[in-house]
């Protein structure tokens, strides 16, 4: 019932549309005024004609005042009646401008403000009636979004209209995704030749009308339907396997990025440290510290926190190393308990110096939504960077340990210490830098979690355990190892997860790293040499 | 059996074992006299919140015993103990839930309220037999005990040592907690089990039966001590000695390590499983949350602060930490975890020996030390 | 510098109460605060402690109560459920409180429940939770399901034609319960089988990806679909990020949150989140001017400009005030006599109506949805004509269908059946003694 509604009310807003883009007229300023003020006061019903009425105005203000309504930013002074977009919206008082002629009022207490009330439904029309807009414009980017936003909506008025645009449209992409809206809109209304068009699109609103008319009365509209709905699933498991493996190896990545510092720390040094978690937690709190300091640049405070996560984290590190694990020498399970208690001090001094909440980081633009392969397969733009990411910090640890004069002597000091020292090499240096260096790793995951999920004092906590058994599982001492082990667990657990659930496919690999660690019990490559007796 | 005997009387002729057991039991029939005999009004008076409180410090106690036998005598850092433990307090709280009957909210005299709840319309089979209470109490030895029988033999046949057999360990407990939260299980997932009535028919309500339950943990300690003390005079417990220090050569001079392992590793499982059964009752809950690896790591904690090899110095350990824990969480609340953190670093990296290292050194000229960690 | 504010506070605090105290007359009124102040749970409880502190100096400022001044008596159950159990009866054996104040999980309160009972204790629990449970010495001033889970259902229903339903929750008893509680609703309704899809992630659960994705798929059968969510605390923010991220709109798959509140937005980047609803009872965004009043004070209390209030603080707010009222209308503080005085007693709320304590121990409570907005707050969209009494037993559910319950006399039962006419199970034990 609420459609067919919905529908009469588009019908009537589209007519108004096509009517003012034939006058392309300004509306005069009470006539503005009187539409705004109507849409303070208005039921829901009359603000979807308001809100047409608006869009169809022609006014170049219309634009601006719709999405402001639509973000809620839209209100009306109490006492005055007068309307105001809020420009800021944070803390008690609210910067405020005037709706009509743009001009800034200056703060006002939110309690002398109501806001005009939007909800999803208003908000969704809004955007198509901004979408039909869209449509007109030059950038062609543009006008395949809006199009794309359009699958599923449109109805006879609409279609009319879009079969106007799709004659002048050039675009190929644009052309294909009007194409499928209307097709949707004609499979809607029975026209078996719809079916066609729809058939290989992996659109979700495309295979909806599909999955509709196979339900539907026409047997051969259905049976159409029905083949053309089997040709996609065939398709869509294929995108469903690499979607899958695109979730584990993100899984992974992050997995590594946790475990890697720790494989350095532990696996080189044989230094457990319990610590590790919270020293990600530091490199994640340094991100949001940055955006802070940033306001309005996330992006650039992002950048910026890779160098000064590495420092934050790899300074506390030198810390617990000079203060707690020197003396700790020759006693891992030892280092265990102390870094332990240091770890519950970290958490603690957050809570108390900060917040016991978690901290708000923004992800920057760049970094937020997918890149869609096809239709049906987008990979997530945060998780892709988090991969590279990964990668790259995996690709310069192994060049540090390989290449680099301080990885020769970590590697020196490892095998044989007493041997390394008498060639000269200053063991409490290396360790010192070793140290540092994986808690700095530490810092650089805790700022690609800051992307992913929460900033709070309990960050490090949800990943100590995974990291170890990462570590465990890869071999200790070994970056490859890790490396393989991280992307696999990622791998092994989101291919369980789809049939057993998110807390029986961790169970599941839980058990089978201590069944692996039976077999193999140290790790998927053991250490060789004198130093794997250790 | 004049062997099996003889290794438990050994201890009982000890001076230190009898210096333990009388403080202990002393200190008990202090405890009970001052409960019972003085009035609620006078100063010197022990409430009942603080004779249940007192009996959960003394679970903590035999469970910190366990983790010593293990890791001071074994050299094994269990970080799973938290896992035996709950399992026996999950036993128990089984025992305790069939115990409610048809008093439960809704009034079912076969399902616990929480099946009730999630529309179970059968008790599930492991649930069976645990109303009554000999087969409970066996399960509380039994449960954790196979549990670390299976993965003791594949751990330690396998020879996983060290660090790896920790961290292990830790997996284990942390998988099983997940486990438990898993409301399918049918142990009432993270609400665990709850509001229980009554005990081998005498009511939890009762300061009788808190005292009572006081007194049981009490002897409960202090067989384990003793059980513990015997395992460790033994010949068996010096080979286990000999697996801490030097395990490749106790191997190559012909010692079944794996099997002496595996035996100590299963009693510690099933005194901390005992320790879980005493301390149900007493806090009335168990819930997955005893499954968490930071409980786990809490106990070693204790053990490290009392001094390790010592085992009264576990008990000394976990009677302070959690004296101190109760203390502080009532008076300074943000301070707790900067005071157990500190305490975590400060033990290990200044009274390695712990406690009992400090009241050795002033009674006795140094011993050999107990040996770190088998040099490569 | 936080800390030493924070001493200062303290300080002048004591001072105070110092000072007041050889003035007042009688022994001060003890009013027991049980809330996490470290582990997981201090993330939400740590500011009801406040709450209950600023509402505490408030009534004093005003004159205390029956001429006495309140004392808050402030322990820290460190989120470990067995400790809350211990804490309560320190509080209330051993610190002789008068009531206590506290609890945020389920699993908390079961804990606590049966030492409040053999102490005879009085117990406010600020939280929405899953129902099924009256007990005589617990008031729940947060909602039972009936009061948040079932309207915004309705909601999604009527308002947004929403046919196909993902229940998705954190696993623990709260999401378990209210995610049955809604089958049946919808089943009832005339929902299908295939249009629900339930499906459960453990605590603090992060990796989102195939679950999120899987809900789109569910969501593409050409059918309205919308999420209702029970996913508790931290698992929220890579939840929202994950659904933004993979494109999932407001507008095409609205998910309506339980426990996503004002305090739980603080900490999420909310661009994204435009749109998605919640449930509550009170929202920091209400017009009203008891509630601007409250916000001001919160904000003055805590000295932060940007400190935000939610709905479990409306609900200590209500509670405290109705318990003030019953200890007035008593005349005492003894617990029975307050226990009797409370039902009936009418306070007002902060969302511009009253709260009624009912004799089931709930209370009555409006239900807002309201849609995430940029800023971090929530818009109302939709409330109920009047206020909803709280039901301790869900209509919903096989075992508690016939049950209610009624603390006055003669009754005085928590789970009485109707047909069979019988006070069931564990609370005949309590009344017959």
């Amino acid at each position: 019932m609420s459609i067919l509604r919905s529908l009469a009310r588009l019908t009537f807003a589209l007519h108004l549309v096509l009517l003012s883009s034939l006058a392309g007229a300004q509306v005069s300023e009470q006539q503005a005024a009187r539409l705004l003020q109507g849409l303070a006061g208005a039921s829901q019903a009359e603000k979807s004609i308001i809100v047409r009425e608006l869009a169809g105005s022609g006014d170049e203000r219309a634009r601006n005042w719709l999405e402001a309504f639509s973000a809620n930013k839209l209100s009306r002074i109490k006492t005055t009646g007068q309307i105001v977009i809020v420009t800021s919206n944070r803390g008690r008082n609210w910067a405020i401008a005037d709706a009509l002629t743009g001009e800034s009022l200056g703060e006002m207490s939110r309690r002398e403000l109501e806001a005009v009330q939007v909800n999803n439904t208003l908000r969704g029309e809004v955007d198509d009636l901004l979408s039909v807009i869209d449509l007109t414009v030059a950038n062609p980017q543009v006008r395949l979004t809006a199009a794309r936003a359009l699958m599923g909506t449109v109805n006879a008025p609409l279609a009319e209209r879009l079969n106007g645009l799709l004659a002048d449209e050039d675009n190929p992409a644009v052309r294909e995704a009007l194409e499928s809206a209307l097709a949707i809109y004609r499979l809607g209304q029975g026209d078996g030749a719809a079916v066609a068009v729809l058939a290989g699109s992996l659109n979700p609103q495309a295979r909806a009308a599909l999955a509709g008319a196979a339900r539907g009365d026409d047997p051969q509209i259905a049976a159409a339907a029905t083949r053309a709905l089997a040709s996609i699933e065939q398709k869509l498991t294929l995108n469903r396997a690499a979607e899958t493996l695109y979730f584990g190896l993100s899984l992974g990545s992050v997995l590594v990025l946790a475990a890697i510092g720790l494989a350095i720390t532990f696996g080189v040094m044989g230094v457990i440290n319990m610590a590790h978690g919270e020293l990600m937690m530091l490199g994640a709190y340094t991100t949001w510290g940055m955006q802070q300091l940033l306001p309005g640049q996330p992006g650039l405070a992002l950048i910026l926190s890779i160098p000064a996560g590495f420092l934050v984290a790899a300074m506390a590190g030198i810390v617990i190393e000079r203060s707690v694990i020197q003396h700790l020498k020759g006693r891992p399970l030892e280092t265990l308990l102390a870094t332990f208690g240091v770890s519950l001090i970290l958490q603690q001094l957050v809570r108390t110096l900060i917040s016991p909440l978690n901290r708000s980081v923004v992800t920057p633009d760049w970094m937020s939504g997918s890149i869609m392969i096809n239709e049906a397969l987008s990979l997530t733009l945060n998780r892709l960077y988090v991969i590279g990411f990964a990668l790259v910090v995996f690709a310069g640890l192994m060049l540090i340990m390989r290449k680099t004069r301080l990885g020769l002597e970590v590697r020196a000091v490892t095998q044989n210490r007493a041997m390394a020292r008498s060639m000269g090499i200053r063991a409490t240096r290396v360790d010192i830098l070793t140290f540092g260096l994986g808690s700095g790793v530490a810092g650089l995951a805790g700022v690609a979690l800051s992307q992913i999920t929460n900033v709070g004092p309990n960050l490090g906590q949800s990943y100590i355990i995974d990291s170890f058994m990462v570590v465990v599982f890869g071999g200790v001492g070994n970056l490859w190892g890790t490396l393989l082990a991280g992307l696999s667990l990622g791998t092994i657990n989101q291919m369980l997860e789809p049939w057993a659930g998110a807390v029986l496919a961790k169970i599941i690999v839980l058990v089978f790293i201590i069944l692996f660690i039976q077999k193999r019990p140290r790790g998927l490559f053991p250490q060789k040499g004198r130093a794997a007796e250790g | 059996m004049p062997v099996s005997s003889q290794w438990l009387k050994r201890p009982l002729l000890e001076r230190s074992t009898q210096l333990f057991l009388g403080v202990l039991f002393a200190a008990m029939a202090l405890v009970t006299l001052l409960h019972v005999a003085l009035p609620q009004g006078s100063a010197l008076h022990v409430s009942a919140y603080t004779v249940t409180l007192l009996g959960k410090y003394l679970c903590y106690a035999l469970l910190a015993v366990a983790v010593d036998l293990v890791w001071g005598y074994l050299g094994i850092l269990s970080l799973g103990h938290g896992a035996f433990f709950a399992l026996g307090g999950y036993a128990m709280g089984m025992y305790l839930m069939r115990q409610i009957g048809d008093r439960g909210v809704y009034g079912n005299p076969e399902l616990p309220d929480f099946m009730v709840f999630l529309n179970w319309q059968e008790l599930p089979w492991y649930w069976q037999g645990f109303d009554m209470a000999w087969f409970a109490f066996l399960m509380v030895l039994l449960a954790p005990g196979l549990l670390a029988l299976v993965f003791g033999f594949l751990a330690f046949r396998s020879r996983v040592t060290g660090v790896y057999l920790s961290i292990i360990t830790q997996a284990l407990t942390f998988a099983l907690m997940l486990a438990f939260f898993r409301n399918e299980m049918g142990f009432g997932g993270n609400n665990g089990l709850t509001d229980f009535k009554d005990i081998l028919g005498f009511s939890l309500r009762s300061d009788a039966t808190r005292l009572g339950l006081f007194i049981a943990t009490g002897i409960a300690l202090a067989i384990g001590y003793v059980i513990c003390r015997g395992i460790v005079t033994s010949k068996l417990g010096r080979v286990s000695i000999a697996c801490r220090d030097a395990e490749a050569r106790t191997r190559f001079l012909g010692y079944r390590v794996d099997r002496v392992q595996l035996f100590v590793f299963v009693v510690s499982a099933m005194l901390a499983g005992v320790a879980g059964a005493l301390y149900v009752p007493q806090v009335g809950i168990i819930n997955p949350g005893e499954f968490s690896p930071l409980f786990s790591i809490e106990i070693v904690v204790w053990v490290a602060l009392g001094g390790r090899a010592t085992l009264y110095g576990a008990v000394i350990g976990a009677l302070l930490v959690n004296y101190a824990k109760t203390v502080f969480t009532g008076v300074m609340p943000d301070a707790w975890l900067f005071a157990l953190g500190g305490l975590f670093v400060l033990v290990t990296v200044f009274l390695p020996k712990g406690i009992a290292g400090l009241l050795q050194r002033r009674s006795a000229p140094p011993v050999s030390s107990p040996s770190q960690e088998a040099a490569a | 510098m936080k800390f030493s504010k924070h001493l200062k506070l303290g300080l002048s605090a004591l001072a105070l109460s110092v000072s007041l105290h050889s003035v007042a007359a009688e022994d001060p009124i003890k009013v027991g605060i049980l809330h996490s102040l470290s582990g997981t749970m201090a993330i939400s409880e740590s500011a009801l402690k406040d709450t209950m502190l600023m509402l505490i100096e408030q009534q004093n400022a005003a004159g205390g109560v029956l001429g006495r001044q309140l004392e808050a008596v402030v322990v820290d159950p460190a989120s470990d459920w067995p400790l809350f159990a211990e804490k309560a009866r320190e509080l209330l054996a051993k610190e002789k409180v008068d009531v206590i104040f506290g609890n945020w999980t389920s699993v908390s309160r079961k804990s606590v429940l049966p030492v409040v009972e053999e102490l005879n204790g009085l117990l406010f629990y600020p939280v929405q939770y899953e129902g099924e449970e009256s007990s005589e010495n617990v008031f729940y001033t947060g909602a039972a399901p009936n009061q948040q889970a079932i309207p915004a259902v309705d909601y999604l229903k009527n308002d947004l034609g929403v046919e196909r339903w993902v229940l998705a929750g954190t696993d623990y008893v709260y999401p378990r319960t209210t995610n049955k509680i809604l089958e049946t609703y919808l089943k009832d309704q005339g929902v299908a089988d295939a249009d629900i899809m339930i499906n459960y992630t453990p605590f603090g659960h992060s990796n989102w990806q195939a679950i999120v994705a899987e809900i789109k798929k569910f969501g593409s059968a050409g059918k309205k679909t919308a999420v209702v969510s029970t996913i508790n605390g931290d698992a929220n923010v890579p939840f929202y990020r994950e659904l933004g991220n993979q494109g999932l709109a407001a507008s095409d798959i609205p998910v309506v949150a339980f426990s996503v509140g004002e305090q739980e937005l603080a900490g999420i980047d909310t661009a994204p989140l435009v749109g998605h609803l919640a449930a509550w009872n009170y929202f920091m965004s209400v017009d009203n001017d008891a509630n601007y009043d409250f916000i001001d004070a919160w904000v003055k209390f805590k000295g932060d400009d940007k400190a935000v209030t939610n709905d479990p603080m409306e609900a200590h707010y209500i509670g405290f005030n109705m318990y003030i009222e019953a200890v007035k209308k008593a005349g005492t503080t003894e617990v029975d006599a307050v226990k009797d005085a409370i039902i009936g007693v009418t306070v007002p709320n902060l969302t511009g109506g009253f709260a009624a304590m009912m004799p089931n121990h709930h209370i009555t409570k409006p239900v807002l949805i309201g849609e995430i907005q940029d800023n971090g707050q929530f818009s109302v969209v939709w409330e109920t004509s009047s206020t909803v009494a709280g039901d301790a037993w869900s209509d919903f559910l096989p075992g508690s269908r016939d049950l209610i319950s009624d603390w006055r006399a003669p009754l005085k039962c928590g789970n009485f059946n109707v047909v069979t006419g019988k006070c069931g199970g564990g609370t005949a034990e309590v009344a017959s003694k």
